[in-house]
C-alpha cells in the first residue's frame, strides 16, 4: 500500500509538480525575504484608513451617538448593516476550512489559511460595531452574566441580542483556535529555516510550543483537526442563523419571516467567497502563489459564489411571493416600498449584483478569466452591503405610522468608521501574509502528489 | 521516556518510512516514533500508534458546557430574579437554546485543544525535539527503539540500512 490510487479525471491541486523542499521554500518566501514596496505601499493605505477610522471612532464615543444620521424611526442603520456585512464576510473562512474538510474537499489546502485569516479580521471588524452603538463602550461587561451588586440584575437570556454576543464571541475565540492549531507546524518550519539566536528564530519557536512532527501527535492533532471541523461546521451556520434572529424574532414586516436564518447563511456564504475570491486574486499574483492557488481553486470557488447566489435569489423571490401571496398588506408594502419608495436605486442595484451578475459564473471562460472574476466579485460585494443596507433601512423608515416616516442618510461619522473598518480588516490581512504562512506548507505537502503519477509526471497512470 | 535510546533513519519520501515501518514491526523491533513534515496515512497503524481517546473529551467538553449553559440560564433567568418576558413560563426552554449550543461548542472546542497540548505536551517555550535535520521540512525520519525484543532477528541500524535509510545514528531521547 502506498500512496492512494486516484482516477485521472482529477485534476492535480498544483499546477506544477513540486518537492517538498520547494514547497517550503516557496510559501515561507514572502516571510524570509523583506518587505517589498508594495507591501509597504499597501500598509500604509490601510493604516491610514484605520487611522481615519480611529478619529471618527473616537470623537463618535466623545460626543454620542447623536453624530450619526439616525432618528426615531430608522435607529439601525450603517452600524448593523456593517456588523452583518462584516459577520457574513467571516463565513467563508470557516466554511472553507471546516465544511470542506469534512467532504474531503482537497482544494481547500491552497486557500485556508488565508480564507481563516479573513475571518479572524472581517470577525473583528464586525464586533467594533456593536460595541460602539452601545454608546458607552467602556460598559460592554455588562453584556457578561456576572454576579453583580445590583440584585444581582443579570442579563435577559432570552433576546437574540445576547445571543449574538454569544455567537460572535464563541464564533471567534474557536475560530481563532482552529486556525493556530493549523499554524503550529508551519511555524516549527519557519522555526527551523530561521537562523539560530535571531529573534525570528525565538518568536517562531515559542509560538509553535516545541512542535517536531512526531508521528503520534500529528495522530492526535488530525483527530483534534477533524473534531474542530465537526464542531465549526454547525458553529458557522448557528451564527448568522442567530444574527439573523436579530431581525425575524421582531414584528417589524420586511423581518418578521421564517426564511431569514437560511436566506441570512447562504447570503453571508457568498458574500464571504466573493472576499475570498476579490484577495486571493491579488495575494496569489504580489506573493507569487500561483501555482499553488490555481485557476482550479478559482474556478470551484466561483462555482461556489454561484450556487450561494441562485439560493439567495431563491430566498429574494420566495419573500415577495410569500409577501404577496399571505394578504399581508403591511408586508405587501414594504415590498413594494423597496422596489418603487426611495431606497429603489439601492434595492436594483442588490437585484444586479446579488442576482444577476453572478450568473455569468455559469460559463467557463469568464470564471478562468481573473479579471472578469474579479470585478465580479466586487460587484457581489457591493450588492451584499446593500442587501443588508435594505434589508434594515426600508422595513424601518416607513413604520406602521405615517406621521412618523422619515428618511435616512448616514453622516461623515458612519462613512469614516466604515473606512476604517476596511483599514482594520487589511492592516491585519497585511501583517498576517509579511509574518505568518499564507498558505497552509504542510497540507500542501499531504497533496501534492495527488492525481500525479510517483514520477510526478501528471496523468502517466 | 526520557534517558531511553532510539535509532533514527531519514528516508526520502512515506512510502519508504512506511515500508521500514511494516518490516521493523514485523521483524521484532519496536517502532519508538516517526518524525514527518505532514501527516501519513496508515502510519498510525504501521507504526503501532494506538488511536487517540481526545474524542472523548471532546464529548465531555460538550456535556459539560450543554450543561452549564442551561443551569446559568435557569438560575438566572428562574431562580435568582425571575423576569416575566412576554408571559412566558421563567423555564421556557426553547429561548434558552442557542447560547447553550454555543456554551456547548466553546467547551467542547478548547476542552479539545488544550488536551491535545496536554497530551502531546506542547507549550510555549518548550524546546523541540529534533532526532534528525527538516522533520519539519522534508525529511521522513524513523525512530526505532534501540532495546529490540528478543526475537528480534535484526539491530535497528542494520533494518534502517536495508531500507535504505540515510544518517542513520543512535540518539538519546529528550
Amino acid at each position: 500500500m502506498s500512496a492512494p490510487v486516484v482516477s485521472t479525471l482529477r485534476q492535480p491541486l498544483t499546477s506544477e509538480p513540486k518537492s517538498c523542499h520547494q514547497v517550503s521554500d516557496e510559501i515561507l518566501a514572502p516571510i524570509e525575504r523583506g518587505p517589498t514596496a508594495l507591501w509597504w505601499a499597501g500598509l500604509a493605505v490601510s493604516c491610514t484608513a484605520l487611522l481615519i477610522g480611529s478619529v471618527a471612532v473616537t470623537h463618535q464615543i466623545w460626543t454620542g451617538i447623536g453624530t450619526w444620521g439616525l432618528n426615531k424611526s430608522v435607529g439601525w442603520a450603517w452600524d448593523i448593516t456593517n456588523f452583518v456585512f462584516w459577520v457574513g464576510i467571516g463565513h467563508a473562512g470557516t466554511l472553507i476550512s471546516a465544511v470542506l474538510l469534512l467532504f474531503r474537499q482537497r482544494w481547500r489546502t491552497g486557500v485556508n489559511r488565508s480564507a481563516e485569516a479573513m475571518t479572524i479580521f472581517a470577525v473583528m471588524c464586525a464586533g467594533i460595531f456593536p460595541l460602539i452603538h452601545m454608546g458607552r463602550p467602556w460598559l460592554a461587561f455588562w453584556m457578561a452574566p456576572y454576579p453583580n451588586m445590583r440584585g444581582p440584575l443579570w442579563v435577559n437570556f432570552r433576546s437574540p441580542l445576547l445571543w449574538d454576543a454569544f455567537a460572535v464571541s464563541t464564533y471567534f475565540t474557536v475560530s481563532a483556535v482552529f486556525w493556530y492549531v493549523g499554524l503550529i507546524p508551519d511555524l516549527a518550519l519557519a522555526r527551523d529555516r530561521a537562523v539560530g539566536g535571531s529573534w525570528k528564530k525565538k518568536l517562531y519557536g515559542l509560538a509553535s510550543l516545541g512542535w517536531n512532527g512526531s508521528a503520534r501527535t500529528w495522530s492526535r492533532y488530525e483527530k483534534v483537526c477533524l473534531l474542530l471541523a465537526g464542531l465549526a461546521t454547525p458553529l458557522v451556520f448557528s451564527v448568522h442563523t442567530i444574527v439573523s434572529f436579530d431581525f425575524a424574532t421582531s414584528v417589524v414586516p420586511g423581518w418578521h419571516s421564517t426564511i431569514f436564518p437560511p436566506y441570512f447563511v447562504c447570503g453571508a456564504i457568498f458574500s464571504g467567497m466573493a472576499m475570498v475570491l476579490t484577495l486571493m486574486i491579488i495575494a496569489r499574483r504580489v506573493l507569487r502563489f500561483e501555482s499553488y492557488i490555481t485557476l482550479g481553486h478559482i474556478g470551484a470557488m466561483c462555482k461556489m459564489t454561484l450556487m450561494t447566489s441562485c439560493v439567495v435569489s431563491l430566498a429574494y423571490m420566495t419573500e415577495w411571493f410569500t409577501a404577496w401571496y399571505g394578504g399581508n398588506p403591511n408586508e405587501w408594502f414594504v415590498v413594494v416600498n423597496r422596489a418603487l419608495g426611495p431606497y429603489r436605486g439601492f434595492f436594483w442595484l442588490m437585484v444586479f449584483c446579488n442576482m444577476l451578475v453572478p450568473q455569468l459564473f455559469w460559463f467557463e471562460k469568464v470564471r478562468r478569466c481573473l479579471p472578469a472574476v474579479f470585478v465580479l466579485a466586487i460587484l457581489v460585494n457591493v450588492g451584499m452591503w446593500l442587501e443588508r443596507f435594505v434589508i434594515i433601512v426600508t422595513s424601518l423608515h416607513r413604520d406602521y405610522l405615517p406621521s412618523s416616516w422619515a428618511e435616512y442618510s448616514p453622516t461623515w461619522v458612519e462613512i469614516a468608521t466604515f473606512i476604517g473598518s476596511f483599514g482594520l480588516f487589511f492592516t491585519g490581512f497585511f501583517l498576517f501574509a509579511r509574518f505568518l504562512p499564507f498558505i497552509a506548507q504542510s497540507e500542501v505537502k499531504g497533496v501534492i502528489r495527488y492525481a500525479r503519477a510517483p514520477s510526478g509526471g501528471g496523468h502517466a497512470r | 521516556m526520557p534517558g531511553s535510546r532510539i535509532v533514527v533513519g531519514t528516508f526520502l519520501d512515506e512510502d519508504a518510512l512506511l515500508r521500514a515501518a511494516r518490516d521493523a514491526r514485523a521483524r521484532g523491533v519496536p517502532v519508538h516514533d516517526a518524525f514527518t513534515p505532514y501527516p501519513i496515512h496508515g502510519l498510525d497503524e504501521a507504526a503501532g500508534i494506538p488511536p487517540t481517546r481526545l474524542g472523548i473529551v471532546c464529548f465531555v467538553g460538550a456535556a459539560l458546557g450543554l450543561a452549564a449553559a442551561f443551569a446559568m440560564q435557569l438560575y438566572t433567568s428562574a431562580v435568582s430574579w425571575p423576569t416575566n418576558v412576554g408571559g412566558k413560563s421563567f423555564t421556557a426552554t426553547p429561548a434558552l437554546v442557542p447560547v447553550a449550543f454555543e456554551v456547548m461548542v466553546l467547551f467542547a472546542a478548547l476542552g479539545t485543544v488544550g488536551a491535545l497540548l496536554v497530551r502531546a505536551k506542547l507549550w510555549p517555550g518548550r524546546k523541540p525535539f529534533l532526532p534528525a535535520s527538516g522533520v519539519t521540512d522534508d525529511a521522513f525520519v524513523l525512530a526505532l527503539e534501540a532495546e529490540t525484543d528478543a526475537s528480534a532477528t535484526v539491530t535497528p541500524a542494520e533494518l534502517l540500512r536495508e531500507h535504505a535509510a540515510r544518517h542513520v545514528q543512535e540518539v538519546e531521547v529528550e
